[in-house]
């Protein structure tokens, strides 16, 4: 493994204060030194005048969809499309097939992540077995074969009294509990945010009550069992709000946004194209003026893509009957800079806290989220200034379902820094 | 010498074209283009009448696919006999969602076959909204939606507000109370889109867990849940079936609480104008939505509106593939 010697770059990194032009010396992996000046003749120079570096960005909310779905995606091809996007670190959640609920999954993701991907692959280990709501997983064992966190994303577990107990043994554990939040008996079907726009298209819709309700649910019971709750793909103001009077509490909960949920509101529906169809759904707009603002106060902790490749097929039958979710890893960075950073919503300090600091601390990545020296040699490059258009048939994942497909943006992650090496992106 | 049927027929469809492909969506259809159709209904009102020879070959050699995916009685017979009047082959294509349980086949694949068979237009049921929408992205044929979802029934829409001009001629401030199920009705859904551009004024009655979200924001009407203040002073009272079979059931506590309250019964259709009509688009839920005495009396234009049915879809029909 060559060092790699990243020079005159402008470094942010939060943790340590850090916002100048510094070299960074990669050895065996791990950052060896951050200097004004680095001379190491025998290593592989990445020359990142006018670029930004950063710690390596964390996204902590993906689809691997192997084991088990190979024909969307594959630890390989999402791994892929995570360098390509900026991203070092991804979390894939448990519900692939069959589900993370015990040590063979996370130990096949790492066996297969060791020998194919290209950034640090995660795992996460489901709450319940089989994602059914009914006995909670054997979280020691998984825990032992690598999770970094629990969830049943995609469901909310329905029973208060399991969630409880789910709670109290993940705390046991010290496993953070990555929360999909929804209350499961707003149980009629529903395709969209209910509102002035559901009654237009004839969708049914369900209201933000579902998600506010779970999240106040999930708060309380975190408040009694002490667990470390991180709420996921939150979108509205209420959710927002419900988890700083937590934490104002002494609650120990997070949250989280995505890329979709501040560029997009529902009123993209309008030609029922369902990639603008996910869980949760796309909300007003009032909502997405507000999510930037919580963005900016710092209220809202990170943000994911929540990555869920999804195969053609899959977005082409009715609108009802088209699946959840839409590709995230190859435009989160872009619409971060295009509609946070450029329009003054956050700075670009900011920026690193949201997708690097604080999903490392959400997840417990000691050696994560800063370029202290000995930490994992995690970097993400940036050209805040490159002008591009969102291509979705260049897409290293194999999912083409984006809804930001012809999006001009300005701003993009041009390389990687990941298991010692460096790869750049077009 | 007279010109013959035919002649005619090729005549009046030559002087209304309409700027429209597809028939789909209310909103897309102008003022002028409802004029037209409206125009040509009225010719084959004139023309078409029990007992004489009705058919002509404005559509010979024309294929006409009824593709629908849930039951229907008279909008699909309606369909099919216009087509079959006009001279066209008309082809029922029903169940065809068992046919994509059973072999896995989308939509758009059996849409697609069907427009290689050089169907010249697809009219499509759908339990599912915005399903036409997504067909005519898929294929060539005109598409007309015969109902979608909880969203649009077009042509019914075509119908009724054809058949309350001929009652009433101009609509502006008419005051048209819908009574019942909104929630779940696409005839509601399109009527009210229409209405609003014809400027009547839209009252709708029913339980308030019948109402779709924020329907007074979304298309200008009001909502009035107690159904003799809102029957008041109506010129039309259009019943809307509870659709049980679309789980309306659970959303209220019977249907005989909701009869109670909400049945056009004689003494609530005295509440509305000395005029005033009454209307469904069916199928009746006879002493549900509507006491038999009003149904079946004189000021009940149900049966008028299936006839009309026939007369709309006959103009459609030729206006969009002749």
């Amino acid at each position: 493994m060559a060092d790699i010697l990243i020079k005159r770059g402008r470094v942010i990194d939060p943790e340590q204060g850090i916002d100048e032009q510094l070299d960074v010396l990669i050895r065996n992996g791990k950052v060896q030194k951050l200097r004004k000046r680095i001379n190491e003749k025998k290593a592989q120079v990445v020359d990142a005048r006018g670029l930004i570096v950063t710690p390596g960005f964390i996204d902590l909310h993906v689809h691997l969809r192997e084991p088990g779905r190979e024909d969307k995606e594959t630890i390989k091809t999402c791994s892929e499309a995570a360098a390509a996007g900026g991203f070092t670190t991804i979390v894939g959640m448990p519900n692939t097939s069959p589900v993370s609920d015990n040590q063979t999954v996370p130990e096949f993701v790492a066996a297969k992540a060791a020998r194919e991907a290209v950034v640090d692959v995660r795992v996460v280990g489901s709450i319940t077995q089989g994602l059914s709501g009914e006995a909670i997983s054997e979280m020691d064992d998984l825990k032992k074969a690598g999770i970094v966190g629990i969830s049943d994303d995609g469901f909310d577990v329905k029973n208060a009294s399991l969630m409880r107990d789910a709670m109290e043994y993940a705390a046991m554990l010290d496993l953070p509990i990555i929360s999909h939040s929804e209350d499961m008996s707003f149980k009629e079907a529903w395709a969209m945010n209910e509102g002035v726009m559901s009654t237009k298209l004839g969708l049914p819709g369900k209201p933000a009550a579902s998600e506010e309700i779970a999240i106040s649910r999930n708060i309380m019971i975190a408040a009694i069992t002490g667990a470390t709750l991180h709420c996921s793909h939150i979108n509205t103001k209420r959710a927002v709000q419900l988890v700083y009077e937590g934490r104002k509490k002494g609650v120990n909960v997070t949250c989280d946004t995505c890329p979709h949920f501040f560029t997009l509101d529902e009123s993209y529906l309008v030609d029922y194209d369902a990639n603008y169809k996910m869980n949760p759904p796309l909300r007003e707009k009032t909502e997405v003026s507000a999510l930037k603002t919580y963005l900016r106060n710092g209220i809202i902790d990170a943000i994911t893509s929540d990555h869920a490749p999804h195969l053609l097929v899959d977005k082409m039958v009715e609108f009802e009957h088209c699946e959840n979710g839409i590709v995230g890893l190859e435009t989160s960075v872009g619409l971060v800079l295009t509609h946070l950073v450029k329009e003054r919503f956050i700075s670009l300090t900011r920026m690193v806290e949201l997708m690097s600091v604080n999903p490392a601390k959400i997840l417990g990545f000691k050696e994560k989220g800063s370029l202290k020296e000995g930490n994992d040699g995690d970097i993400t490059l940036i050209d805040e200034n490159k002008n591009w258009t969102v291509d979705k048939s260049t897409f290293k994942s194999k999912g083409r379902n984006t809804p930001f497909d012809g999006w001009e943006l300005s701003g993009k992650a041009v390389g990687v820094v990941s298991q010692g090496k460096y790869i750049q992106n077009n | 010498m007279e010109k013959t049927l035919d002649q005619k027929v090729k005549e009046i469809v030559k002087e209304n074209k309409l700027s429209v492909k597809n028939i789909i969506d209310i909103d897309a259809l102008d003022k002028a283009d409802i004029k037209k159709i409206f125009a040509v209904a009225d010719f084959f009102r004139e023309h078409f009448r029990r007992g004489k020879d009705k058919k002509i070959t404005q559509l010979k050699g024309r294929s006409i696919i009824n593709f629908f995916f849930e039951s229907s009685t008279r909008t699909r017979t309606s369909f099919e006999l216009a087509g079959k009047h006009l001279g066209a082959d008309t082809i029922n294509v029903t169940g065809a969602s068992a046919v994509i349980k059973t072999k896995g086949e989308t939509l758009i694949d059996t849409a697609k076959t069907l427009n290689s068979l050089q169907a010249d237009l697809i009219i499509l049921r759908h339990a599912k909204a915005g399903t036409p929408l997504l067909l005519t992205k898929w294929i060539e044929a005109p598409v007309i939606s015969a109902g979608d979802g909880f969203h649009q029934h077009p042509t019914q829409t075509l119908i009724d507000v054809y058949t309350m001009q001929n009652e009433f001629g101009d609509l502006k401030n008419k005051k048209v109370t819908i009574v019942g199920d909104i929630k779940h009705s696409r005839v509601a859904g399109s009527l009210m889109r229409l209405l609003e551009r014809y400027k009547a004024t839209v009252v709708l009655t029913g339980p308030q867990t019948l109402m779709p979200e924020n329907v007074e924001e979304a298309f200008n009407v009001t909502v009035d849940t107690n159904a003799e203040h809102a029957f008041k002073d109506s010129d039309v009272l259009y019943n809307i079936r509870v659709q049980k079979e679309r789980g309306s059931g659970s959303h209220i506590p019977s249907l005989r609480e909701y009869a109670h309250m909400y049945c056009i019964n004689e003494a609530r259709f005295a509440l509305a104008k000395k005029n005033a009509i009454v209307m469904d688009a069916g199928p009746v839920n006879r002493e549900i939505g509507i006491r038999s005495e009003v149904l079946d009396g004189l000021m009940s234009r149900v049966s008028t509106q299936v006839e009309n049915g026939l007369f709309i879809r006959l103009a459609v029909l030729s206006l969009l593939i002749s």
